[in-house]
């Protein structure tokens, strides 16, 4: 095994599945041998607040919290949240980010504005974004739940192990407790797969060509 | 269910500091655990509750839980208790006397600092008990350290007669990492056999013991000096040594993986000599501590020389890296690496909101509409979220029950300015029962002119939801005997008809009976009965929606505070009189919804409306 810790960021929103993701990466990389730490501040955060939750796994991890400038991959459960959280991406780290706006009471009275375009201003900063909308994916396959799904599968063909060995860490789950959401796990899996796949794609000719 | 639960001896599993505590905990075969909830040490008993042969308890404070344990102790159990570190100020007359005292069965206390203050009224660090209270202190870095200290912190308590502070942070309770566990040893209650001169603190028995408290701290001195949880690491960069406890030394190691390190897991008493060790290697001392400076002061008066610490390192918050890098390689002169490639987007702050139909926004709806009439004093727990937008309904939070007191005196020193403001306390039913009652006795013993507004939503909801006295539930889920608060407060002297007991969804009863309450001169309580949306007494009924076409864009739902409204459209009208209108058209989110009705209750042109139900609710929970 090499002395390379792999740092991932999964933020979002309370209630959104932030720390069930990360819980399910961590338990992934346990499984393969790695050391893992992964750390979060809940309290006050779960009503609706900013959550983050750091996953950090290799031979040896030391610290449990992701240094500024150094995740490897940024998982956004939010848009806003995605852009809030950009700084903390090495170079060349990505972002995969769902396309939801998930607007806070603050901002529907007034006291502040939601950004237009985060995605676009994180791009312009140089950061590499593969964007979709998960909440469509989980729609058309029935439950909107299947977003935590769909944004690990998401992901899945940028870590240090076999995108399989993710899925079956998430379908292990289902198949004691409620085995007749497995199939639709996969299929929010690969769905979430192959849209991170497309988005890739579209950016690196987007690349090219400019 | 911690996977914990049921691991077979020599496990390796992913468990956060909480469960792994409670792991050590009872593998170190306690039999009594009492906690109050309080992050970020709440998970412990939660976790200790499901392991069988033991008993565990949800106390209404923090004080009675540890005089719970201090009763298994002296019975000869070995015993545990857990709060936050507000919680040890709450249980210190309790704890200041036990160390006096001594042990039977093992004492263990963890407590655990919010260092970064994610959830808490302060930042406190509390190993001066440890100082204060001549007894030992224990620090984990990390959850297989917490799991291990956990265990071996009853069998110090039980050869030093002393009971053990375990003391944790935020960033050892919450953080998951592998742990290698263990089995059960079965260690038997030996049975309370009475003793006088041990138990009955009176003047001339304490006086007897104070001298084995102050002997038991140098012998702790030099247990220090050997403990397996101190170790000197070597380095090869000997600019600088380090000296650290807790996780502090998890992410010195990760800086400055050349450096010797001491690093001390066995706290207090400070091991003095392993420090000078250190010293005697390195050109400079640098103490890592988060908070307080108290191993550093204690260093410097053992005359180490060449020591930093607070002077490079700052008082508040997380040593983390991205603190430690600047501040030791500035004092080193290296190089301080860029911190970051992209620029920090700051899009808008996302404060943590009450949930969709929570009633205590009913409470501060009508709360904000007396805005002017009134002074609100309150107290911690979800509706300490009534301070900020858009109700700004509550002037005050300091600790758990204030609000009571802190009214009291309001209503005592009023100016020319304030003397026809009416004075309004506002508490939860878990703080109510934790601290406040004995500030509503003492308004009514004093003649007091406060309306208490007691928000009993049947649980602990700030902590994720624990059951307590007033829940008709125990720790276990078990049913108890349930509190009645109108009985108790009018047994503490409120006037039976200066009670009531109302329904917070209801919007006009609501603002009548506050404004009933707080003309009339004497001490009054309303009490609201909705149980809170995430509890399991909460039931949802068929949500809402706003039909456009009514919707008039007075913006009137808005101020409930509810997260499942939002503004749709937003438009400037220019009224007759010249005056600009912003006009706010709003829709519900009928997934969020659940049907509370009390922006109905707002709505003046009758725009909202029942909806069907929508396909499900926020993504992720069911992983």
């Amino acid at each position: 095994m090499s002395d390379i810790i792999t740092n991932i960021l999964v933020c979002g929103t309370g209630g959104q599945g932030v720390m069930t993701a990360a819980e399910i990466l961590a338990q992934t990389a346990i499984t393969k041998g790695f050391d893992c730490k992964k750390s979060e501040v809940a309290g006050m955060a779960q009503r609706g607040g900013v959550v983050t939750s750091h996953v950090r796994f290799g031979k040896r991890v030391w610290s449990p919290v992701i240094t500024p400038g150094t995740a490897d991959i940024l998982v956004a459960f939010e848009v806003a949240e995605g852009s809030r959280w950009a700084d903390m991406l090495r170079p060349g780290g990505i972002a995969m980010v769902n396309t939801i706006r998930l607007v806070p009471p603050i901002v529907s009275m007034g006291l502040f504005k939601y950004p237009d375009d985060p995605v676009a201003q994180m791009r312009a900063a140089g950061v590499t974004v593969y964007d979709f909308d998960a909440g469509a994916i989980a729609r058309q396959l029935g439950d909107l739940k299947l977003i935590n799904t769909i944004m690990l599968g998401a992901i899945a063909d940028y870590l240090p192990f076999p995108a399989t060995e993710l899925e079956e860490q998430i379908v292990g789950r289902f198949r004691q407790r409620k085995p007749a959401m497995v199939e639709v796990n996969q299929k929010a899996f690969e769905a979430g797969r192959a849209a991170a796949r497309a988005r890739a794609a579209e950016e690196q000719s987007a690349a090219v060509n400019s | 269910m911690s996977a914990a639960v049921q691991a077979k001896p020599q496990s390796r599993l992913l468990l956060s500091g909480n469960d792994a505590i409670a792991r050590g905990v009872w593998e170190a075969g306690a039999k009594v655990a009492a906690a109050y909830p309080g992050t970020p040490s709440t998970e412990i008993l939660e976790s200790l509750s499901l392991y069988p042969d033991l008993y565990a308890e949800w106390s209404v404070n923090e004080k009675v839980a540890l005089e719970v344990a201090i009763g298994g102790s002296m019975s000869g159990a070995r015993s545990f208790c857990a709060m936050k570190h507000v919680g040890l100020n709450v249980a210190s007359d309790a704890f200041m006397t036990v160390t006096v005292a001594g042990v039977i069965g093992g004492l263990v206390i963890a407590v655990a600092d919010d260092v970064g203050l994610s959830s808490s009224q302060n930042e406190q660090d509390s190993r001066y008990w440890g100082r204060f209270g001549h007894v030992p202190v224990l620090e984990p870095a990390d959850s297989q350290e917490a799991y291990e200290m956990a265990k071996f912190a009853f069998e110090l308590s039980e050869a030093y007669n002393t009971p053990v502070i375990l003391r944790l942070t935020t960033r050892v309770c919450h953080v998951k990492a592998v742990v290698q566990v263990g089995e059960r040893q079965p260690v038997a209650i030996a049975g309370f056999k009475p003793d006088a001169r041990r138990w009955v603190m009176t003047p001339a028995n304490a006086k007897g013991r104070l001298p084995e408290q102050i002997a038991r701290e140098g012998k702790l001195q030099a247990l220090a000096e050997a403990s397996p949880f101190n170790i000197l690491e070597t380095g090869s960069d000997r600019r600088v040594g380090f000296v650290t406890s807790g996780p502090s030394y998890m992410h010195l190691r990760e800086c400055f993986p050349d450096a010797p390190v001491l690093k001390l897991g066995f706290t207090y008493p400070v091991p003095m000599a392993l420090v000078e060790k250190l010293a005697d290697q390195v050109d400079q001392v640098v103490v890592v501590e988060e908070t307080e400076p108290l191993m550093e002061q204690e260093i410097r008066a053992a005359g180490i020389r060449n020591l930093h610490g607070k002077d490079l390192l700052p008082r508040l918050g997380e040593l983390t890296p991205n603190v430690l890098i600047p501040a030791i390689n500035g004092f080193l002169g290296d190089p301080i690496p860029p911190s970051t490639t992209y620029p920090k987007f700051d899009p808008f702050p996302r404060p943590p909101t009450m949930c969709a139909a929570c009633p205590h926004m009913g409470v501060y709806y009508s709360l904000a509409r007396l805005r002017k009439k009134v002074q609100i004093s309150g107290d911690i727990g979800c509706y300490t979220l009534g301070a900020g937008h858009p109700w700004n309904a509550l002037d005050t939070t300091i600790s758990m029950g204030a609000s009571m007191g802190i009214a009291l005196g309001m209503d005592k020193a009023r100016s020319e300015e304030t003397k026809d403001k009416a004075v309004i306390a506002v508490i939860g039913d878990s703080t109510f029962l934790h601290m406040g009652m004995q500030g509503l006795l003492d308004i009514v013993y004093n003649r007091g002119n406060v309306t208490v507004m007691l928000l009993d939503n049947r649980t602990t909801g700030m902590t994720g939801g624990q059951n307590h006295a007033g829940t008709g539930k125990g720790l276990k889920g078990d049913d108890t005997p349930r509190v009645d608060f109108v009985r108790l407060v009018e047994a503490l002297g409120v006037k039976p008809e200066r009670i009531h007991k109302i329904d917070p969804y209801k919007l006009p009863l609501v603002f009548k009976t506050i404004k009933q309450e707080i003309e009339i001169p004497e001490v009054s309580v309303i009490i609201t009965d909705q149980p809170c949306v995430l509890s399991e007494f909460y039931v949802k009924i068929t949500p809402y929606k706003v039909v456009d076409d009514d919707c008039t864009g007075c913006g009137n739902c808005i101020n409930v505070g509810c997260p499942a409204i939002t503004v749709k459209r937003s438009e400037s009208k220019v009224r007759a009189d010249g005056k600009v209108n912003e006009l706010k058209f709003t829709t519900i989110d009928t997934a969020m919804c659940t049907g509370c009705h009390m922006c109905v209750e707002s709505c003046g042109p009758n725009a909202i409306v029942q909806a069907p139900r929508a396909a499900a609710v926020i993504p992720g929970e069911q992983l």
